[in-house]
């Protein structure tokens, strides 16, 4: 039942913390009016008394801690172990804007994967002169050891997640690809089953789409690639063990798809091919989705020092025996200093335009775009290219004169390893901050699989920088997350 | 199932049943304790620490309760309440999808509980309440496991944990009782060592099971026989090497063409050993070389268990 006049609760006491700026607010328009799919959603949390709130959010957390979804802080002693930050007010996205984000994100991991395909055989992008040898050969994820391997399928990105904000005017725009491991869709997975769990009735309100199928997608993606001549693939997740900070994720998906999660100690190989360890005894394995770094997966091809990956997979692997899933050397393709080239690599593959934007960026090994940047520090974000997780970042507005000295000096020691890019006010989404409603800034990350077809789940993670004023959503950064809907109309 | 995760599983649940029964122990003897007794509380205490094997690091200074604070709470000693169940949940996490989500949740819930309480002062925890929760967690725990949990293989080394632990504890138990109370069993019995030998079935929660079958009429060589013979009694060392041998079975009904002789062998030629066994003849041949010969065995089927599912070699698995 929505009323039929504008919804306008700013000026009730629960909005009293709220804020608006020139950012793009995903609940309220110019005028302060609710925006039409926030409707049901406000009315609702607006019949609910604080303490209510209070205690709809407290039994929200308490199902995160029993259930154990809890991430690993890295550099902390104590307390390793820490319940993923969750607010309770799920993120609204239309059906108008999925559709959009659902064909830009297809466009683009279909351009890169070609991308891949194209540098570890034929190289026809570089001689062509779309995309620099020195970004593509300089970067420390291009894997050598790829050239002319045949992957299943040319399928390299199996699972991507890509990083999107929304800028003051409301469009989406890229802000960096996830190729390598991306993680983080166990949350969007459980955020989803607790919210259903304490707001039933909002769900009836709302049409909202289902995500539940995203592990039987995720099998099926991973059986269309299994090795010629195994029509019953064994397929097994390879964590790197408990103590990664995305384990709980990595049992959580194994355990949705009915899969070994097995470690690399479970795993050998004999005769190029990979078998695991079990009480029956050896067992061959056919398709491995892997969560360990390339460097790591095994140690007699990459790092000798690598005790988490498996002597001789790379070998099998080779032979065509075993499919790795991503494929290796895809960090090449989510660099940083190559994202800039993206749309350019999309328009030589597919010929057509970006439907989703890139976000400006300066590459530090051009000389004037280094003095822009130098000159500029105060004002721009410098990441180093092959960070994540919000590690290595410096953000200009909110750092101090000594951290800009020294990313100056770093700078200039390794041009190659930074990029900057302006200082973003990326969209906010309203939070629950002691039972008041408050904003914060969100980004978006949809999960992307690919395999005999691309297939996107309807919403994916949106994360908050849930301190007031931050513009870092990182879970490792105080970051949290909140459910996302992608409404069926 | 991967070797790895059988491992898990078995001391996930060796753990657990080992943090039960050390609770239940320091809980009998907190309570016997408070009975006027010409037990020194000196003795009392070795005991107790006798039958959890001496653990280093744990001595008795004088004070009932810093002793049993240490033993319920010291993470840097493993033979610890606390250290058990940590083992148990990070063993239980390494198998995280093995296990139903019911199952880790109520190990997290038991874990938090432990934790929760281990900065308290020796004074300030009442000892029974939480040793009480300790207890019914664990039993709940392995409530959830029979009912969420398919009766399968990993099911099947949740058992095979349990009770190889339990029939070791229980003779550990029996043993260090025969020593200090056996000597003299024909004389008649004071009522200090009465509440002593009930303590003893109190420690294996056997005492209300006992009367039932025995009445109250308390005599060593019954309570042996209950603790020792009985097919019945869940806390017996026969009923526990009984449900050994059947999950064993399973186990290796489950692998078919593994070679699983060695184990079925040790593990059937203990339960007859129970099954056909005689209390009178036990007596008359030594009471305590049959519960050390048990704990050996035990020690075999383990060893036993480990070569065949899981330590196994790959040469040897690559010919088979």
């Amino acid at each position: 039942m929505t009323s039929a006049g504008p919804v306008r609760p700013l000026d009730s006491p629960p909005f009293q913390n709220y804020f608006r700026d020139d950012a793009y607010d995903e609940m309220f328009d110019e005028q302060g009016s609710v925006r039409r799919q926030y409707i049901p959603l406000t009315e609702s949390f607006l019949s609910l008394s604080p303490d209510d709130l209070r205690r709809r959010k407290q039994s929200a957390d308490l199902a995160f801690l029993n259930q154990g979804i809890t991430f690993t802080v890295y550099g902390r002693e104590e307390g390793t172990e820490r319940i993923f930050p969750h607010d309770l007010v799920p993120r609204i996205i239309t059906h108008d804007e999925w559709t959009h984000i659902e064909r830009g994100l297809t466009q683009r991991i279909t351009a890169l994967n070609l991308f891949l395909r194209d540098i570890y055989h034929e190289g026809r992008i570089l001689s062509d002169g779309i995309v620099p040898r020195e970004i593509v050969f300089s970067c420390k994820h291009f894997r050598r050891q790829m050239r002319g391997l045949q992957v299943p399928r040319n399928i390299y990105i199996t699972v991507a997640g890509t990083d999107l904000i929304r800028l003051q005017n409301g469009e989406f725009v890229v802000l960096e690809d996830n190729l390598r491991v991306p993680s983080g869709v166990s949350y969007m997975l459980t955020s989803r089953m607790v919210m259903k769990r304490i707001f039933p009735q909002l769900f009836q309100r709302c049409s909202v789409r289902s995500i539940e199928h995203y592990s039987q997608s995720l099998l099926a993606t991973l059986r269309s690639l299994a090795p010629e001549g195994r029509p019953e693939p064994t397929i097994v997740l390879l964590t790197p063990g408990v103590f990664n900070s995305a384990y709980f994720e990595h049992t959580y998906l194994a355990r949705q798809m009915g899969i070994e999660l097995v470690e690399g100690r479970d795993l050998l190989t004999h005769d190029d091919v990979v078998y695991m360890r079990t009480t029956t005894g050896l067992r061959r394995v056919d398709v491995i989705y892997r969560r360990i770094d390339d460097d790591f997966v095994d140690a007699l091809a990459f790092r000798g020092d690598s005790g988490l990956g498996v002597a001789g997979l790379f070998n099998a692997y080779r032979a065509g025996n075993v499919t790795l899933a991503n494929a290796l050397g895809t960090g090449v393709a989510d660099d940083k200093a190559l994202y800039a080239y993206v749309p350019h690599i999309i328009k030589y593959y597919l010929g057509e335009d970006p439907v989703l934007n890139n976000v400006e960026t300066f590459l530090l090994t051009d000389a004037a775009q280094r003095q822009h940047v130098l000159a500029n520090l105060d004002k721009l974000v410098v990441k180093a290219v092959g960070e994540s997780g919000g590690y290595g970042m410096l953000i200009g507005p909110h750092s101090t004169a000594a951290q800009r000295e020294e990313f100056r000096d770093r700078i200039d020691a390794d041009p190659r390893n930074y990029i900057a890019q302006p200082t973003l006010n990326f969209s906010r989404a309203p939070c629950l901050i002691d039972a008041g409603f408050e904003p914060r800034h969100v980004d978006l990350r949809p999960y992307v699989l690919f395999g005999d077809k691309v297939t996107i789940a309807p919403g994916g993670l949106t994360r908050v920088a849930l301190r007031r004023g931050s513009l870092v959503v990182n879970s490792s950064q105080g970051g949290g997350s909140k459910d996302t809907w992608v409404l069926s109309n | 199932m991967l070797s790895r995760v059988a491992d898990s599983l078995y001391w996930m649940s060796r753990y657990l049943e080992r943090a039960e029964h050390t609770a239940r122990l320091i809980d009998v003897n907190l309570n016997l304790m408070l009975d006027e007794s010409s037990f020194s509380a000196d003795r009392r205490w070795q005991r107790v620490l006798a039958t959890l094997g001496d653990p280093e690091g744990f001595e008795f200074t004088g004070d009932p309760y810093v002793l049993t604070h240490l033993i319920t709470f010291d993470v840097a000693n493993n033979a610890s309440i606390i250290s058990c169940i940590v083992s148990a949940r990070e063993n239980a996490r390494q198998v995280r999808e093995q296990i139903s989500s019911e199952q880790w949740q109520q190990l997290n819930r038991l874990y938090h509980e432990v934790t929760r309480n281990s900065g308290d002062s020796p004074t300030d925890v009442q000892p029974s309440d939480f040793l009480q929760a300790v207890i019914s967690g664990a039993q709940l725990f392995h409530g959830i496991t029979d009912s969420t949990m398919n009766h399968g293989e990993g099911w099947h080394f949740i058992q095979i944990g349990r009770y190889i632990e339990r029939a070791t504890a229980t003779v550990k138990l029996l043993n260090v009782y025969i020593q200090e109370f056996w000597s003299h069993p024909e004389r008649a019995m004071e009522g200090t060592e009465y509440l002593e030998w009930i303590g003893l079935l109190r420690s294996s929660s056997a005492f209300e099971a006992y009367c039932r079958v025995y009445t109250n009429d308390v005599a060593p060589e019954r309570i042996l026989e209950f603790l020792l013979l009985n097919g019945e009694n869940p806390h017996a060392v026969r009923h526990a090497i009984d449900c050994l041998q059947l999950a064993l079975e399973a186990v290796h009904g489950e692998g078919g063409k593994r070679r699983a002789g060695p184990l079925m062998r040790l593990s059937g030629r203990l339960q007859a050993s129970l099954e056909f066994g005689h209390i009178a003849e036990i007596v008359e041949q030594g009471v305590r070389p049959y519960l050390y010969e048990i704990l050996r065995q035990c020690q075999e089927i383990h060893d036993a268990l480990f070569q065949l599912y899981i330590n196994y070699s790959i040469e040897s698995a690559l010919a088979g």
